[in-house]
């Protein structure tokens, strides 16, 4: 305890002068506490209630909203493996095992000489090279049973992380399709002087606002919709934006990879984080912003110090900070603020929640984020690649870029392809491109299935690869998982249902109670213990969650049962004991037990046989 | 001249600000709710109000009423749903009504009889939750949380003191209160609170004062909560005032 208070002592106040002793950044400040103490005591908690004048309980309820910040010792080494269904399908369950059993500690529990946990989390994105986990925050890719053993041998011999090969740490692009996006060769601030030299014809306002009037004009033309899944048309979001009253605009990069089987917002931010920024300053200027932040998920910490060296060069070119490339009055900036596991934050009312260091719990709307968002101002919150497009959209003008893709589909995609293929990875392809296509670039052979846009998207068999990614017809976020015919969809969709449940934030009783209702439908189920009644019961929850959950995180909860079930039926009855009912409990094997506590063994212990 | 909206087939009056269940319930409609409260802000959580306008579905405590809506409430599809919700809030916890002092008092249960909840529907969870007594004159009893957040809403909007928070994610979501140790006994409530009062399950309890009413004199042995929610009613949050629900506890 001394040496946690002494800790804390030393870390609290550099941290807190650098948030501006301000409640708002409270998941940062928690964030950075824990780095440097290990963990968040509760004499810190205490202490920083008073530094902030906030309630204590206010920080302990944020604090045990998110997965990454610990209100409890966990160990000096936090281990957690990735638990997506394709870390699962290179073998991770295994690899956890036995780092388990080299460490002596149990799944989820603190080893007795406090030296580690080893625990599950949330895909970390990095389906495309796993298995893979975090230690203490740092992502570890391509798990082996060799380098398992030598991550257990480190932590044994307590070999500071800084101190580990270089190449465990080591994250690939595996770029293997390139477009529109990915071949850009743009040099910072050429879009931005593209679009300060737009005018609008017959316009009489201010120099800047007429400039902010025709990016808008120009986005709306080029059709560009938004590239996190939903597709709203990212035009009319800025005008909305840049129409509503507020004393202050602001603009939000949802850089929140949650989704399971995406990665390619790691990918843009590692390859092309310019084209993201100046993304961003275009909308700072369409819509009237200063002040701009990037969400980044706690899985991509290690993206933090290059991703601020890049902000810092665009400060040091007057790409950012004041009057940028000497427009007067074109003031704009961007801060880093960091998630700490939790899925929900990527619904972007739940994310400007988070960035109010609250718990992460998606608003009621109306009102919505373009006209009340970040502290109730107008905020435009947008998708990494949504940002890199608008960029080029701009550059190449709105007509050659709405000629890319399809009608209502305009530009490219990237899609993060994993699973059961030679080649995972990142591929863009102009939007229409068919599920077939990509399967053969990929050099996937007998697929069953494809997992698109994530556990919340759809889930398409063999029949339906000439479908084609696009608002039209599949919209999607980027995911891309395949499944070939070894694949068990079963597994697939209860590993995406205990997602769920273990992501829902829990506000809403439908999502709260009904995801773990599911799970353990689905685990009865796997049990051998199933009946025909579980799966229509399945879709009275699915009834339940669709009309009446809070967010989209409960409304989709019961998507992968359902299309497992529509196309993969046998997978779920092969394992019903009997298509008619069975209790889910061996009531012999009950009265079994009472018949030895009590010495009863007459005719009265015993169940009543069909001849009696 | 206020506007209107259509209700079940009725004409419902509202003033601007209002919510669809506001304007309901001041005009005499009932809609079933639990987390909603005439004296707080709309919170949206637990789902029971859910109706439909317009042919979606919304929960009618954070709607906006507007001019001309169609609002569906009292049909078989949303009191099946309304159902299946309160089943949800009974397996999520520890309920024991026939030794719960709230019994007869207890908004949960009355909407479970009013919504002819027969069945459990679900396997229980029985969640670990230990009750806090440490307190000389209040008793905590977790099990029965239901996760309103009116005692949270109460004590930091009216009794200025945020005795108590919502913690965890999810399935493990449960209520805090403000002190290092944990322990309500370390907090600044009180048992004059407005926290005291509006718990609508019986987690937060006045010591030494359990089952003081007989069976047939409770709250809702007298007639069922459609009826009597319509009584607390009419009052606007700003004006104040507390309502019968809140004083008829114990």
């Amino acid at each position: 305890m001394t040496k946690q208070t002494h800790r804390h002592a030393d870390c609290l106040d550099p941290i807190l002068g650098r948030y501006g002793h301000d409640a708002s950044n409270l998941l940062q400040i928690l964030r950075e506490l824990q780095e440097c103490v290990g963990y968040l005591p509760a004499v810190s908690i205490t202490c920083l209630a008073e530094k902030l004048a906030i309630p204590r309980a206010r920080i302990e309820s944020v604090a045990s909203f998110y997965s990454f910040l610990h209100l409890q010792a966990h160990g000096e080494y936090r281990v957690l493996f990735s638990d997506n269904i394709t870390d699962r399908m290179l073998g991770s369950v295994e690899l956890m095992q036995s780092m388990c059993r080299q460490l002596w500690v149990e799944p989820g529990k603190v080893s007795e000489d406090g030296l580690v946990s080893i625990n599950t989390t949330s895909c970390t994105g990095m389906c495309d090279q796993g298995p893979a986990l975090l230690v203490n925050g740092r992502a570890i890719t391509r798990l082996t049973h060799q380098r398992v053993q030598e991550i257990a041998q480190l932590i044994r011999n307590r070999t500071p992380l800084a101190d580990w090969p270089a190449d465990f740490f080591r994250v690939e692009d595996n770029i293997r399709r390139s477009g529109l996006v990915l071949d850009n060769r743009l040099v910072p601030g050429e879009v931005l002087r593209a679009a300060l030299s737009m005018s609008v014809r017959g316009s009489t306002g201010s120099p800047r606002t007429e400039i902010g009037t025709a990016v808008v004009e120009a986005i709306k033309q080029s059709g560009l919709r938004g590239r996190g899944g939903a597709g709203f048309p990212t035009g009319l979001k800025w005008e909305a934006c840049r129409n509503a009253q507020g004393a202050n605009h602001y603009v939000v990069c949802n850089a929140d990879e949650g989704e399971p089987g995406t990665f390619k917002d790691r990918v843009l931010l590692t390859r092309q984080a310019d084209l993201v920024f100046e993304g961003m300053t275009l909308c700072a200027l369409a819509i009237g912003a200063k002040q701009g932040f990037v969400y980044l998920r706690g899985e991509y910490r290690y993206l933090l110090e290059p991703l601020q060296a890049v902000l810092q060069q665009r400060r040091d070119s007057n790409l950012l900070g004041r009057n940028i490339l000497g427009q007067s009055g074109f003031d704009f900036d961007i801060a880093i603020h960091l998630g700490a596991g939790a899925y929900i934050c990527g619904e972007e009312s739940a994310l400007i929640e988070s960035l109010e260091g609250k718990r992460g719990v998606p608003r009621n709307r109306p009102p919505f984020p373009v006209t009340h968002g970040y502290m109730q101002q107008p905020t435009a919150v947008d998708n990494v690649e949504t940002f890199c497009q608008a960029a080029l959209a701009i550059h190449m003008g709105a007509e050659n870029y709405k000629a890319i893709g399809t009608a209502k589909s305009s530009g490219s995609k990237l899609i993060s392809v994993s699973g059961d293929c030679p080649r995972p990875g990142i591929y863009e392809y102009p939007f229409g491109v068919s599920v077939r296509e990509i399967l053969q670039d990929c050099g996937a052979v007998n697929t069953r299935a494809v997992q698109i846009s994530g556990p919340s998207g759809v889930c398409v068999a063999e029949h339906e690869f000439d479908r084609r990614l696009g608002f039209e017809d599949l919209p999607t976020a980027g995911a891309f998982m395949v499944f070939d015919d070894s694949r068990d969809m079963f597994e697939v969709a209860r590993n995406y249902v205990h997602f769920f449940a273990h992501e829902s934030c829990g506000f809403c009783t439908p999502c709260r109670v009904g995801t773990s209702m599911l799970k353990q439908t689905m685990d009865k189920i796997a049990a051998g213990l199933g009946t025909q009644y579980d799966l229509s019961e399945v879709e009275n929850l699915d009834h339940v969650l669709q009309t009446t959950s809070h967010c989209g995180l409960g409304r989709t909860a019961c998507n992968p049962v359902l299309h497992t079930l529509k196309y993969f039926r046998p997978a779920y009855e092969s394992r019903l004991k009997s298509l008619e009912f069975k209790p889910a409990f061996d009531l012999d094997g009950a009265l079994a037990r009472a018949r030895q506590m009590t010495g009863r063994d007459d005719a009265g212990a015993h169940l009543k046989t069909e001849a009696t | 001249m206020s506007d209107t909206f259509q209700l079940d087939g009725a004409t419902v009056p509202f003033e601007l600000g209002q919510t669809v269940i506001q304007a309901a319930l001041a005009a005499g409609s009932y809609i079933p709710h639990l987390c909603y409260h005439p004296e707080f802000k709309p919170h949206g959580s637990c789902k029971l109000c859910t109706v439909k306008v317009n042919g979606r579905t919304v929960a009618s405590c954070t709607m906006p009423a507007e001019a001309g809506l169609q609002v569906e409430s009292d049909i078989e599809e949303l009191n099946a749903l309304r159902r299946t919700l309160v089943q949800m809030l009974f397996a999520e916890g520890n309920h024991f009504c026939p030794s719960c002092e709230k019994s007869g008092n207890c908004v949960l249960q009355a909407l479970g009889y009013d919504l002819e909840v027969h069945t459990a529907g679900f396997r229980h969870l029985y969640p670990d939750r230990p009750v806090d007594a440490s307190h000389p004159d209040i008793l905590l009893d977790f099990n029965r949380c239901i996760l309103c957040e009116l005692c949270v809403r109460a004590s930091s909007e009216m009794d200025g003191k945020n005795v108590f928070a919502l913690s965890g994610r999810g399935i493990t979501k449960h209520l805090i209160v403000n002190a290092e140790s944990g322990k309500l006994v370390d907090t600044d409530i009180a048992l004059t609170d407005k926290a005291m009062q509006v718990c609508p399950v019986g987690v937060i309890l006045k010591k030494r004062v359990g089952f003081s009413q007989p069976i047939g004199e409770r709250r809702y042995d007298k007639s069922p909560i459609s009826a009597q929610a319509l009584q607390d009613a009419p009052r606007n949050p700003e004006t104040g005032g507390s309502c019968d629900a809140c004083e008829s506890v114990p």
